[in-house]
Formats: structure tokens, sequence, C-alpha cells
């Protein structure tokens, strides 16, 4: 997986509570079988008219923003389906970083897996990146130090959780690390397999 | 003597493979369901490393959002649907996991097929790559939606390596009056705590309301679970759902069943465990719900009227209320029973089961669809199909001039070829009425399949408890 360790870029403002992963990514592009190509149809009928022509006032259709790196949106951003096609939707546009003040679980957790860091801020936070995204100025997202720094330079700290940040830092495959302790898991299916012996019955 | 535990810290301890300091924990999984949408990358990630499926045996595979509920002979016309229910059969096949094609009759929705196979049980760790997963809670075992990366995690190892969530108990004091159903009770909730009120928790459901509901009226309430932003929803194992196990073609065999029933029963919450968070509703408080917004937590019951945003003070939500209203083009103060609708979907994870057609039918019966509506029932499985045909319930259905499909989750989300043409309005017992989720420009009002018979018969939202006669 792709190092997350600092990265530079515009920030997209999308200033919407409860955005869906329907609306990041609509259902007629689940049917792919890949994890790329999805970045031309991210929130497809906001980008779009039903005709496919560009709705020019949407963020991403307007410079800089259509370059953009970081995206900013309301709170519970991602809620609904489950569909790991969202992140890879924001990931294939060239979004490595969703900062909301709040995250469904599901969405928050897939972004992870992807190299995608989402960041979690208060509302004081929250006002003056909103205040600032529109500008078009470019943001840094610094990993390693846990912080934003804002155009003109001035620091904002962020908060993630330690497992996360080193696997983001070090582009670790989480599969590979969890192959790692398959005598653990022997032991635990050994353990239960004598306790609930039903749920190994064929 | 152990402090007193909560159903979900019992299902948890029991299993942890590893846990670190910072509460980071790699937690065993009992039983994965795979449908066609959200494995294909994970298989593949299989094949690019090299990777096995650990345990063949505690994974069903299924096609079910893509699948045709009409003429299932021809096969499926779209090529990359057809191409995707194609690679989950090949899949299966190169790995060695138990598939329902779509000519078996167990074939159906993943989360009516698990538990009408008695794969889903108490006490389990249950995940699939879908949000919906939470249904499975009903029967008091832990069960997850999660995305394709964790799909793939959960193939090679059985794990899945989770952070522990806080946990929640939403009671549901006293009885439900006539014609209150469980998804009135979940659209009340959901009303209640808002469309992010459970996110970063486990909510249990307790309360005399719900344990008076069926496994049926369990599972919808757990289903939409997700729909409050909850981790997963779960409520106690009790007589009703260890009656439900009994026979079921992969619950524990005579020799085990009372060694596994006693276990069930041991699962309950303890007295005076504590939840990090309470939240008590009143059942005689919930009259029928109607969502009339673009997010579930926009819900008023059918007595009420469609809100107006002026009355909210904070800009961002007032925002998403002008949007919703100009979304579903309402107007403030329009009573919900002025609304006239143009289709009318019964069916999907949240309310296809045998139990939900049965009350649909029982509303129908001797009526007619209104002539300016177009509606259908997709049973949750081709068994609840099966079933619904024998009990006569699809007779009644047809006789009123409602379409009788084939299963799958078709105009929930509306992947196949089930859509709401763009300004269609539908009266649907699907979970999500997002903007476009059944079809661009369609608006979606969720309610029970009581509430659905009786907007179909009646062309516009109604009060079901005015039908009865």
């Amino acid at each position: 997986m792709e190092k997350f360790t600092t990265l530079t870029g515009v920030a997209a403002p999308l200033p919407m509570v409860n955005v869906d992963t329907d609306m990041i990514i609509p259902k007629q592009f689940l049917k792919t079988i890949k994890r790329t190509g999805l970045g031309k149809h991210l929130f497809e009928e906001m980008r779009y008219t039903p005709e496919g022509k560009e709705i020019p006032s949407f963020v991403l259709n307007r410079m800089p923003f259509r370059k953009a790196k970081i995206l900013i949106g309301g709170a519970n951003f991602g809620c609904g389906s489950s569909r790991e096609h969202a992140p890879w939707a924001l990931a294939d546009f060239g979004i490595r970083c969703v900062i909301a003040p709040s995250f469904a679980d599901i969405f928050f957790n897939n972004c992870f897996k992807n190299g995608m860091l989402p960041i979690v801020v208060n509302d004081r936070t929250m006002t003056v990146l909103m205040q600032d995204a529109p500008k078009g100025g470019e943001f840094t997202i610094d990993l390693e130090r846990r912080r934003i720094l804002l155009p003109n330079g001035a620091p904002m700290p962020f908060e993630v959780d330690d497992f996360h940040r080193h696997c983001l830092l070090n582009g670790l495959d989480e599969i590979g690390l969890t192959l790692e302790k398959n005598k653990s898991i022997d032991a635990f299916e050994a353990k239960q397999g004598q306790a609930q012996p039903w749920l190994y019955a064929a | 003597m152990t402090a007193p535990r909560t159903l979900f810290e019992k299902i948890w301890a029991s299993h942890v493979v590893e846990a670190q300091a910072d509460g980071t924990t790699l937690l065993y999984i009992d039983r994965h369901l795979v449908h066609e949408v959200t494995s294909p990358q994970a298989f593949e990630g299989l094949r690019t490393a090299g990777r096995k499926v650990r345990r063949p045996m505690a994974t069903l595979a299924v096609a079910d959002h893509n699948v045709p509920t009409t003429n299932r002979a021809a096969g499926i016309a779209d090529l990359e649907s057809r191409t995707q229910v194609q690679t989950l059969e090949d899949n299966c096949k190169e790995f060695g996991v138990t598939y329902f094609s779509m000519a078996d009759v167990r074939q159906g929705i993943v989360h009516i097929v698990g538990p009408e196979q008695g794969m889903t049980q108490p006490g389990m760790t249950i995940v699939c790559g879908d949000s919906h997963t939470s249904t499975h809670g009903a029967f008091g075992a832990l069960a997850f939606g999660i995305g394709t990366s964790e799909v793939e995690h959960v193939l090679a190892t059985q794990t899945l390596v989770q952070k522990v969530p806080k946990t929640m108990r939403i009671t549901v004091e006293g009885k439900t009056g006539p014609g209150v159903t469980a998804k009135d009770i979940v659209l009340a909730i959901i009303g209640k705590i808002g469309t992010a009120g459970g996110t970063g928790h486990v909510v249990e459901y307790a309360g005399e309301a719900i344990r008076a509901l069926s496994m049926a009226g369990r599972m919808t309430v757990c289903n939409m679970a997700i729909e409050a932003g909850a981790r997963a929803g779960l409520i106690a194992p009790d007589e009703t759902t260890i009656a439900y196990m009994k026979g079921r073609p992969m619950a524990p065999k005579t020799a085990d069943f009372d060694k596994a029933a006693a276990y069930w029963r041991s699962l309950p919450s303890d007295p005076g465990a504590v939840y990090d968070k309470e939240v008590v509703l009143k059942a005689a408080d919930i009259a029928p719900q109607v969502t009339w917004g673009t997010s579930p937590e926009e819900v008023v019951p059918i007595t009420g009227r469609v809100p107006d945003p002026a009355a909210e003070t904070d800009p961002q939500r007032r925002a998403k209320l002008e949007r919703s209203l100009q979304y579903m083009d309402l107007k403030p103060g329009m009573a919900m029973t002025d609304i006239a609708i143009d289709r009318v979907f019964i069916g999907s994870c949240t309310n296809a089961r045998i139990e939900d057609l049965r009350a649909a039918a029982a509303v129908v019966k001797g009526r007619h669809v209104a002539s300016s509506v177009q509606a259908m029932v997709v049973p949750g499985s081709g068994l609840v199909k099966e079933q619904a045909e024998k009990e006569g319930l699809a007779d009644i259905f047809k006789a009123a001039g409602f379409e009788w499909r084939e299963p799958g989750c078709s105009m929930c989300l509306a992947m196949n070829a089930d859509r709401l043409e763009p300004g269609e309005r539908c009266a649907s017992t699907s979970n999500r009425n997002f903007e476009g989720r059944q079809g661009r420009g369609g608006r979606t009002h969720l309610l029970s399949p009581e509430m659905a018979a009786a907007a179909a018969v009646t062309g516009k939202l109604a009060d079901v408890r005015s039908l009865r006669s």
C-alpha cells in the first residue's frame, strides 16, 4: 500500500451534512470488478446533469478544486452503505484526505485500508478550514506530526489513533500483519471448537 | 465475582484472539456472508497474494444485488451485472466457498438467507461486505458491515482488527398500539436519535415492545441500526429465538442443540450491566411512521405534517432540510396523508420476510391497487416466495394488481433493472431514502409493509389504521 506521510494540495469545501455513500458513488458504478476508474463518477449526480454535462457550480468542477487532494465535508460524512467504492472513487479522483466534524464508522475504516486519511476536527478548526478552503490555497497534512498546515502556514493539530497512523506512515498490509499471528488464530479455533463444537460441525 | 456484563461484552470477550493495551483487538469472526458487489476485488486480492480462504465452511455466498426479478430463465441482460454475478460464482468454485446460484430456491437477499438457513446463530460474530449485516443482531449475534478490504482480511484470516465500540441500550417500554410494527419502532428511534445517533456504538434494543416482536420484527429493527449510524444492533436471545433456530438446515444438530441452547440462554445482559448511553421510548407514543425527506431521520408520524426548515436554527442542518424538501417536491406544513404516490415497493432485507408479506396481504385482501399506482412485491428469498405462494398470498397480491417478482435486493438500491424514473414517488418498505437511491431523481418514502399496502390501495400515503374494518 502507498505510504501516507505528508500531503500538500488544495482542499475542496463541501459544506453538507450526511453526505452518504450513494452520493459519493451511485450504485450503477458498483458493478465493476476493479478498484480503479471510479474517479470520473465521484459525486456523479451532483457533478453532472443526467445528460452527462458538468454542472459548473459544483465544487469539483471549478478550478483549482478540480485538482483537489483534500475534501472538507460536513458532519456524519460517508453514512449509509459499506461500499468501499466510495473511498476508491475519492482516491481515483486524487483525494487522499477527508476532513469532517464526524464520520460514519464503516467509511472511516475503509479509508485507512486504502492509504487515505480521514481526519475528525472540532467545530473551531472546522470553521477556520471552511473559511480558508474556498480561497483555493494549498494545505499540508503532516501525519508524522499530526497537524494540518493552513495556506498561511499556521498549524492546526489533529488526533489519529496510533495503529492507523503507524499503518499509513509505513504503508503496511494489514492482512500480512495478521497472518503473522496464525498460531494465535489456530489456538483460538482449537479452544472454541472444544467449548462450542456445533460451530465446527459440517 | 465478576462485574455484570452486557450481551455485547460477553460476545466480544469470547472472540478476542489478541488484544493490545490501546484496545486494538484481533477479533475472531465465526461466519462470513458474501455477495457479488463487494467481493470481487477481495478475491482478486487473495489471488494476487497467493492466499487461500482460511475457513470456506464458515463462508456462504449468494448473488442478490444485481439479479433480475423477472424472467430468470433468460439470465441477466446487463453485461456488467452478468459479469459480476459470474465472477462470484467462479470465485466460489476456485476458493471452495458454498454458493447459492440464481436457480437455487435458497437464493435470496443475503440477510434473509443467513437466518433462514440457520447460519446465523446467537453469540456468533458475523460479518458481510454490506452495511445491513446489522440484521443478524436480532439473534443476539454481533453482526456488522465491512468494506471490501476487510472482506479480504476475513477471507484470509477469519479475523478482523477492531477497536472496542461503545455500548448503548435503547429501551422501548410498554406495548405498541394496533397498526404499529417493528418498522415504525425503528423509524421512531432514528427520528429521535438521528442518523448519527448511534455512531461508534453497538446498540442493544430492549424493553417489552422489543421482546414482543417475532424474529422477523427483530430483524427489521436490527437491520436499520445502521441507519442510526450504529456499528451493530443486538437483541438478547430468548425462547422466541431458540424456537426459530430449531430444525434450520445449518443450525446445530440434535445432539448439539440443547448444549447450544444452554449457551444461548447464558448470553443476555446481566442485571445491573452498564451501558455508555441509554435511550428510552414509550411504545404507546409511536404511531405508524413515514419519512418525508432524504435521510431516514427525516421521519414523522403518518398523522403529522411536513416540517418547516425555518424552525431549524443550525444553518447547515437547515440547508439540508431545504434541500430535502426541494428534492422531494414537498411544501412545509403539508399533511403527510395528502401526498400522492406513483409506485409501491414491498421488499428488501428490511421487510421481505414471510411475516411482512402476510401483514401486507392482510391489508390488500379484497382491495385493488389504485389505478395511478404501479406496485410490486419482491420476496426476500426463493423460500419466502415459495411459502407465500403456498399460503395464497401471491394470489392476493396478483388479484389486487401487484406484480409478483423473483427474490433479490431489487428496487431497494436499483442496481438491477428495477428503478424509479426521475420525479416518481414511491412508498417503499426498504431502508434508505437517500437522493437517487431508488433511481436518479426518484423520491422515496420509507414505511412498513402494512403502510405500503395502504398506500398502494389508496394511491397516497395513508394511515393503515383508518383502513381496518
